[in-house]
């Protein structure tokens, strides 16, 4: 193949396989459980909407279960030192998620919890749109929608020339399949065989001006992905146990291709009155109903024998 | 996108936020809604040829409301920009007359080639219309189309529109929509200012006009800076400085001789007024054509910085970056 790198043969980049299977995220013995953790990034999230009466909310209550097995079961990194070398990185390609990503990181660790009240505020650290020169943790500036999955390929290609054996994790959206650009990072990660590169997508099923299979037909998604050469999942997106064996198959899987985990997830997953409100890109809620979501949140985690 | 279609209805919001969509009406300030769907909804009623494209954006760029009117002459393309261009390209072709709708970032930065190739270079009647100009979002880069005219001012054959209120945007519809050939034209959307219907002012593609006299200062201004440029006058005007504004609603092509006639006027300063980077757009345009033909009066812009700006509160970051009737005030009294 190429010159700059081999990671078919003779390659000194460790093989899926050799990655072995052994939970490897920093938090992964953690005795926080999971469901714990993607409960409290949704109360983050709601906390940081109500500082501005507004925010992707809707969206971040929806990825929060992904966020949360990302984290504080997948991925290896240390809270303390963002630039770590050793670190998997996980690219934000949906800059009007942050909200959502701000949630983890502050549960994580990675931004004191004090920073909540900043949230969308001039001069915060958390913008509305996430960009990386403004928040630790955050790899890649978002917000020109397209980007993050075409960056991870180059990423994962880096690594393979550094011989390292981090990952390179892209959240991206279903919108996000309408452009172009995905496409040609679909095709060019597959021809590279980035068995070093997992795609998160979110199906919440909406965009900006409406219900995204309205608005463009995506499926089969998994057999185009798969037809495209990719390694394919497709899970329940609010379900933590599917998810945790989809981001182990997909760190583990021997084959020499990308991975894709198609996560299907319900808008403002968590808070029922706001998952029945009429469908948007931008939900409204209104002053009174933060504190409404978080009161609704915090009586469900604990009724489930939440600590 | 954030409180979209509901800035003047959200009393209680914070004025402090980077939110993707923020009114640029101030406070109190007469406004019309969506006048570029308006507009072009009327128009269409007797214009069968026109149809409506947008990519993800029509509730953002007001060309909802021609969808909702003309459900079977509006193609939702999806997020995808590139094809928004090549689709519109080929309607056009076969006889129809777009209007296509999308951010000016998306536009300039990443359909260019197409807007080039497959609209431009061919002369296609296709008629580009593109939210958050300039600094009208507190988004931050990925939403400010601050270079959007350098990008686009050297592509041969386009014309470019830059109004400066709803009025004008209600005006320019029916003009663009006559004049042959493709036009980018920048939009203010949702609740819109109304400043220029107080002014005896109609609009031409083309042509530049002079909205009020003043002895000491020619402002040559476009867009929203025209708006901020006629307040900062007033203001100036008060502390007996008197200020001409010259509205040039089309940045492309210059209205010279125009520019030309209220430069060499009287010998005061120019200052060029635009919601854009310093770099390439209206006041560069006007440099080099001051310079080819000798007139040399003193000279200052009033522009944003070559730079990727903050994310804030669009008040804030018009103060910052200059863009306010105050600070426009304060630069021009200081220079003189
Ligand atoms: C290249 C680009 N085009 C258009 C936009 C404007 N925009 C912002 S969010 C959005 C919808 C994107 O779809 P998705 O992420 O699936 O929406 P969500 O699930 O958050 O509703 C659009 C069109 C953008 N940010 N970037």
């Amino acid at each position: 193949m190429r010159e700059i790198i081999n990671h078919q043969e003779g390659s000194t980049t460790p093989t899926a396989r050799q990655r072995s299977d052994t939970p490897r995220g920093t938090f992964a013995g953690s005795n926080v459980p999971l469901v714990e953790r993607a409960y409290r990034i949704r109360r983050h999230a709601l906390r940081m909407g109500e500082v501005q009466g507004q925010g992707y909310i809707a969206q971040a209550l929806g990825i929060a279960d992904v966020l949360a097995v990302a984290y504080f079961h997948a991925l290896r990194f240390r809270p303390d030192d963002v630039h770590w070398e050793g670190r998997d990185r996980f690219l934000l390609s949906i800059g009007h998620y942050a909200i959502a990503l701000y949630a983890a990181l502050i549960e994580a660790g990675v931004l004191p919890e004090s920073e909540i009240e900043t949230y969308g505020a001039d001069g915060s650290r958390l913008p509305m749109s996430g960009m990386a020169a403004y928040t630790p943790g955050m790899e890649i500036s978002g917000g020109s929608l397209g980007h993050g999955l075409g960056i991870g390929v180059g990423m994962a290609l880096g690594l393979k020339r550094k011989h390292s054996d981090c990952l390179v994790y892209t959240l991206f959206s279903d919108g996000e399949l309408n452009e172009g650009s995905i496409w040609e990072a679909v095709m060019g990660a597959a021809h590279w065989r980035l068995d070093n590169l997992i795609g998160l997508v979110d199906v919440n099923d909406q965009q900006a001006d409406g219900p995204s299979s309205a608005i463009s037909s995506r499926e089969p998604l998994a057999d185009r992905f798969r037809a495209f050469g990719w390694h394919v999942q497709r899970v329940d997106g609010n379900d933590i146990g599917a998810l945790v064996a989809a981001f182990d198959m997909a760190r583990t899987v021997a084959e020499a291709q990308p991975r894709i985990i198609i996560c299907d997830t319900k808008l403002a997953k968590g808070v029922p009155f706001l998952e029945t409100r009429e469908r948007n890109h931008f939900l409204r809620v209104e002053p009174d109903e933060w504190q409404r979501a978080i009161g609704v949140l915090d009586l469900a985690f604990h009724a489930e024998g939440g600590r | 996108m954030s409180g979209s279609g509901s800035e003047a209805s959200h009393g209680t919001r914070r004025l402090t936020t980077s939110a993707m969509i923020a009114s640029i009406a101030a406070p109190g300030q007469r406004t019309a809604p969506a006048p570029f769907g308006r507009a072009l909804v009327e128009l269409a009623r007797s214009r069968p040829e026109i149809v409506g494209l947008t990519a993800d954006l029509a509730k953002y760029t007001d060309l909802h409301v021609f969808a909702q009117a003309f459900p079977d002459r509006f193609y939702q393309m999806g997020m995808s920009e590139q094809l928004l261009m090549m689709a519109a390209a080929g309607l056009a072709r076969e006889g129809a007359l777009p209007f296509v709708t999308t951010y000016a970032v998306f536009a300039s930065r990443r359909a260019y080639d197409f807007i080039s190739m497959a609209i431009a270079e061919e002369g296609l009647n296709v008629k580009i219309v593109c939210a958050l100009p300039g600094l009208t979002s507190g988004y931050g880069p990925s939403h400010q189309a601050t270079e959007d005219i350098a990008i686009l001012r050297g592509m041969p054959q386009l014309t470019i529109i830059d109004p400066c209120d709803a009025h004008e945007i209600a005006a320019a519809v029916p003009a663009v929509a006559a004049h042959p050939g493709p036009v980018y034209m920048r939009l203010l959307r949702g609740n819109v200012p109304h400043v220029l219907d107080g002014y005896d002012y109609r609009f031409e593609i083309g042509k530049a006009t002079s909205l009020r006299n003043g002895k000491d200062v020619l402002v040559i201004a476009t867009g929203l800076a025209t708006m901020r440029a006629l307040e900062a006058a007033e203001a100036l005007d008060a502390d007996g400085i008197g200020v001409e504004v010259l509205h040039i609603a089309t940045i492309k092509p210059l209205d010279e001789a125009a520019i030309l006639a209220a430069a060499a006027k009287d010998r005061r300063l120019v200052v060029v007024a635009e919601n854009h980077t310093v770099i390439g757009g209206l006041g560069e345009a006007v440099a080099g054509l001051l310079l080819r033909e000798g007139i040399t009066p003193r000279f200052r812009q009033i522009a944003l910085p070559d730079a990727f700006l903050d994310a804030g509160a669009l008040p804030t970051l018009h103060e910052r970056y200059g863009l306010s009737v105050s600070s426009m005030a304060q630069r021009i009294k200081k220079w003189l």
